[in-house]
């Protein structure tokens, strides 16, 4: 629910899809998953992200950081070690 | 319409038939176990068409059939005391989501000491979740406000779960010669379930239950506040609808009046309501008033009932532990304060743990409350 919603449905249902994306929620990090040159574009770490913000564009794992959490599922799971986790840093 | 002379909590399984659920879900706990026990029977008979989802707590249960509920099906669960205790969460939770779940409460002491006889704490103890709280007095009242609940809730100006709390034991396990309605009658009174606000549709995609920031939080919780203060109007229309269809009511569906047009009213809930009107029937200087709908509580029609009496004498079966009286007791004194002329109200205490009200008690009670002051709480004991 976006911190102003206009109109509030009984409830708070939220009737329209996606909202989720109104909301940024990638500002508590404290690790970053980095893709590195050596993805191959499997896929492995989009099926795997629970934030659902990793996609594949031009044969590479892009991840959102807007939404990405830090969790690092996406490290563990790279079968050629090609996402390495940094500090974040703000 | 048949007449039948059954155990309470069989009544209650034979009123779910009549309501027809969707999804049932439900974990034992005495004074329920017969309620959920006789449903579980008439799913595998296959004289009941209802998904009955076993679970291994009341937490699982009453998540169960707030899911099923949000995915838009009619649901029952049923619950005591200890099982009610664990379903706290969840309840402030279906609330929120305005989801017209219903549920039996068979009234029953919580711990400690370990107790599974009758009163009415358990309920009590949830008031402000908002969920609707309706006490009945006997095994037909309870199957009747059963019927009516589900038109309650799923009213679309309400949009609220409701409890209907049934004293354990005291109705769950006696036998009553109750009116059990047809079920074309009910399914007359009491159409399907047909949700617009919640509902699992894929062309219909909507977010249940989501995060919310402050002003919005607030804005909701103000809006819930209002809807279960305007459900008052719906519970009375509702039980004038089932009386003009049925030949049987229910006071105004909010409370009860027997008799009170003397200077003297006895205030209670539950089941001990029968026995406080056979000493109203006996004595002629006492009258009697009748809570059947707890929460929302129903302010106005109260103080109309009590604003020119002497004295209010409130019996009740729960302890506000740290206040020294009962809920009820301190609701009561708090709406007759603003009046200019207010009664002299006193509370009693009574029945915690199963303890036995029996008439000579509540004539006791009476007798005691000429010698008390303004405020005094007594434990009927």
């Amino acid at each position: 629910m976006k911190k102003s919603e206009d109109k509030l449905e009984p409830g708070g249902v939220i009737k329209r899809p996606g909202s989720s994306k109104e909301v940024k929620t990638g500002s508590w990090r404290t690790f970053r998953p980095v893709v590195t040159i050596n993805c191959k574009g499997c896929g492995i770490c989009v099926q795997f992200c629970p934030e659902g913000c990793i996609e594949i564009k031009n044969g590479k794992a892009v991840i959102d950081y807007d939404y990405c959490k830090g969790c690092l599922i996406c490290v563990n799971e790279c079968p050629v070690k090609a996402i390495k986790s940094e500090k974040e840093v703000k | 319409m048949t007449r039948v002379f059954m155990e309470g909590s069989e009544v209650i399984a034979k009123t779910v038939v009549l309501c027809k659920p969707h999804v049932i879900s439900a974990y034992p706990i005495t004074p329920q176990t017969h309620i959920v026990e006789g449903l579980a029977k008439l799913v595998a008979d296959g004289k009941l068409k209802s998904k009955f989802m076993e679970v291994e707590s009341e937490f699982s249960a009453i998540s169960s059939v707030a899911g099923a509920c949000a995915a838009g099906s009619r649901t029952f669960t049923a619950t005591s005391s200890q099982g009610l205790a664990l379903m706290h969460e969840v309840l402030f939770a279906t609330a929120g989501m305005r989801l017209p779940l219903v549920m039996v409460v068979a009234n029953r002491a919580l711990s400690a000491p370990i107790n599974i006889w009758n009163d009415q704490q358990d309920s009590i103890s949830e008031r402000d979740s908002g969920w609707i709280q309706l006490y009945v007095e006997t095994v037909q009242e309870a199957s009747d406000t059963l019927i009516q609940a589900y038109r309650i809730a799923e009213d679309n100006k309400v949009l609220l779960p409701i409890m209907v709390c049934m004293d354990g034991f005291i109705l769950t396990h006696t036998m009553e010669p109750v009116d059990l309605p047809g079920e074309r009658e009910v399914r007359e009174f009491l159409p399907g379930y047909n949700p617009t606000h919640a509902i699992l549709d894929p062309k219909r995609p909507m977010t249940i239950g989501p995060f919310a920031y402050p002003e919005p939080y607030f804005k909701l919780r103000k809006e819930l506040s209002s809807a279960i203060d305007s459900s008052r109007k719906i519970v009375s229309e509702v039980n004038e609808e089932f009386g003009r269809k049925f030949k049987r009511k229910y006071g105004n569906g909010l409370i009860e009046e027997y008799k009170n047009d003397k200077d003297f009213a006895i205030l209670s809930m539950g089941s001990v309501v029968g026995t406080i009107r056979e000493v109203v029937d006996k004595r002629k200087d006492v009258g009697l008033v009748k809570i059947r709908c707890y929460r929302p509580f129903p302010k106005e029609d109260l103080i109309k009932a009590l604003k020119d009496k002497k004295m209010v004498l409130i019996v009740e079966k729960d302890i506000s532990l740290g206040l020294g009286s009962g809920s009820v007791f301190s609701e009561i004194r708090d709406i007759l304060y603003s009046l200019k002329k207010r009664p002299q109200v006193v509370g009693f205490v009574a029945g915690l743990g199963g303890v036995d009200i029996r008439s000579k008690d509540i004539e006791k009670t009476v007798e005691q409350s000429k010698k008390m002051n303004d405020g005094e709480v007594k434990w009927l004991m």
